[in-house]
């Protein structure tokens, strides 16, 4: 039997892996699928080819699909998260006279501490603190406003969020057009070699367990052909699987920097995918424990919760009732494709759909399908406990 | 009468820039800017305050554009991507030619489209340069691999050239594939043997 084509969309960065070795790796072939991977100049251009119908399923930033539900953004065409492809992965640099600031200042670049790094970012940054992230709908923004106001340095009073496409962050900084920035991987590491930043934080220290990329899909697409997106989603859960085994890693490292994926040097890509960053032009190291995950804990199960989180934070600072939003953007992460495609594979998955988010201190056994699943540790930076029951 | 519509064209490359403001300009009387620079785009562009921003849609810096779908002020009109996908499947086409259109809300289809139909067909042009330009380049690479397989060919078999290219094509034949694969193959393992 022909496999049957699915165009995929997506964006050349390290966290598109599951999708690239769902294909490289035979996971798609043994669904009987071949997926036509198409790399797309930017988030709002692959949005609008999912929703015109260019392309059948994207990775696509988190928030993304939530915006779509309030009404953020793009044409307003629903679209369904139908899995997580990575958790985590992000990384917060600064230019080099920040950095130089910073260090005269007594900071030791720890690279864990959210609050002694961002602490040290307020004091010494000017104001308002400029900000580059890839996408106004993005983790990096989300993440990045949830920090900065905690701490005190409320937007946009304080600090300025603005979008700069990952391939010009060096020149705007460059330009003193940015003081700072929040990128995926392998970019973080790509400002570090060029020499125009120094990276201070990785994103997991400030939510430990954070959605990143999700696998989007048209709302009604996934109604009309359920049964050839169950076949994607379980492909894509046997590439995470498989990029969870020791040693698969650097194999996909050298996939990657193919150049039709990401045509970046793989040793660069290494240590975004085994979470081991050089942080500054001058070598030093940190080694960062679940940079960015593809698999374990449950990755890439669409939590509602996770979903809503993401709506709340959009509704706060967009002026949005946080109510009717919350409601929209939870319906967004579709945890009930996500169990009907792998229902009865060996896939272990959790009995409840949402759950508190920032709660867990230390690896959990939790209720599931086979008795066997841990989450991993899930907290925020400020110790904060997001309940989707009662949302504050 | 309504006020002339505004339209900014992104377009770094001034070349394309001025030939799509002559078509906007055949397409009927408009208040056109060009921006070039990327950086500060979103700035400049709220600046300018138009009612339609063309952009190429393989330009990366088109994501700082959706900043302005956020107003960020009361007195601010919200910019959307142009939305109402009835109208003759106009946005479709724009997508399909390469061209990103963000139109202020509440601006009424028949005004945009006059405006949409010109900046389309001058994109599905250059869409077809390109198409073009990279079949060129590539026959011409693919050329000068044969060449040197032929070359190599004629040296190592005494052969002359007709009877080379025959010997290439014979093969390529009799193993399905492209005459340019079998040259580049030869050329690699020749490479490889030296």
């Amino acid at each position: 039997m022909t496999p049957t084509r699915l165009s995929v969309g997506f964006i050349p960065l390290i966290d598109a892996v599951p999708l690239i070795a769902a294909q490289e790796m035979g996971f798609a072939g043994e669904e009987g699928i071949t997926l036509d991977l198409v790399a797309a100049p930017s988030w709002s251009s692959l949005r609008d080819m999912l929703v015109f119908g260019r392309v059948q399923a994207a990775h696509m930033l988190a928030p993304v699909p939530v915006a779509a539900a309030l009404g953020l953004g793009g044409t307003g065409s629903a679209i369904s998260a139908v899995s997580v492809l990575s958790v985590n992965g992000n990384t917060i640099g600064v230019s080099r006279e920040l950095a130089a600031r910073l260090r005269g200042a007594g900071h030791d670049f720890g690279f864990h501490d959210a609050t002694a790094a961002g602490r040290a970012l307020i004091a010494a940054a000017p104001a308002p603190l400029r900000i580059g992230v890839p996408f106004p709908f993005s983790m990096h923004a989300e993440l990045l406003y949830y920090w900065l106001s905690a701490l005190g340095l409320p937007a946009p009073q304080g600090v300025d969020i603005k979008t700069v496409p990952p391939p010009l962050m060096a020149d705007a900084i460059a330009a003193g057009e940015i003081d700072a920035f929040c990128v995926g991987a392998p970019w973080g590491s790509i400002a570090v070699e060029q020499g125009v930043g120094e990276l201070l934080l990785p994103t997991s220290a400030i939510w430990s367990f954070a959605p990143e990329k999700v696998l989007a899909v048209r709302t009604d697409w996934a109604t009309a052909e359920e049964a050839l997106l169950g076949r994607l989603i379980r492909a894509v859960w046997r590439a995470g699987r498989w990029l969870d085994e020791p040693g698969t890693r650097s194999l996909a490292a050298e996939i990657l920097s193919r150049p039709e994926y990401l045509n970046v040097d793989a040793e660069i890509l290494d240590r975004g995918l085994t979470g081991s960053l050089t942080i500054s032009p001058a070598g030093d190291m940190r080694e960062v424990p679940g940079f960015m995950e593809f698999h374990r804990g449950a990755a890439g199960f669409p939590w509602r919760s996770q979903a809503e989180w993401i709506a709340l934070q959009l509704a706060a600072r967009t002026g949005l009732d946080r109510t009717t939003a919350g409601r929209a953007g939870r319906t967004t992460f579709r945890s009930d494709i996500y169990r009907a495609a792998l229902g009865g594979t060996k896939a272990d998955l959790p009995g409840a759909s949402s759950k508190l988010e920032g709660a867990l201190e230390a690896e959990t056994a939790v209720a599931s399908e086979s008795g066997r699943l841990f989450l991993r540790p899930n907290l925020f930076f400020d110790r904060r406990i997001f309940d989707p029951d009662a949302p504050v | 009468m309504d006020e002339l519509l505004s339209i900014i064209v992104v377009e770094p490359d001034r070349d394309r820039a001025m030939l799509i403001v002559d078509s906007l300009r055949g397409a009927g009387d408009f208040d056109i800017h060009v921006i070039s620079e990327v950086t500060g785009l979103a700035r400049h562009i709220k600046s300018h305050n138009p009612d339609v921003v063309l952009i190429d849609i393989e330009n990366p810096s088109r994501d700082m554009l959706e900043e302005l779908t956020l107003a960020s002020g009361p007195l601010e009109r919200p910019v959307a991507m142009f939305v109402d996908r009835s109208a003759d499947g106009l946005t479709d086409a724009a997508i399909e030619a390469g061209v990103s259109a963000y139109v202020v809300d509440g601006l009424k289809p028949d005004r945009v489209k006059p405006v949409l139909d010109a900046a389309i067909a001058r994109f599905r042009m250059f869409q077809r340069m390109r198409t073009e330009l990279a079949e060129t380049k590539r026959a011409l690479e693919e050329r000068k691999v044969i060449d040197r397989a032929k070359g190599m060919l004629m040296k190592a078999k005494g052969l002359n050239e007709e009877e080379a290219y025959a010997l290439l094509r014979k093969t390529a034949m009799d193993q399905g594939r492209r005459v340019a694969d079998v040259a580049q193959a030869l050329v690699t393992a020749a490479g490889l043997l030296s």
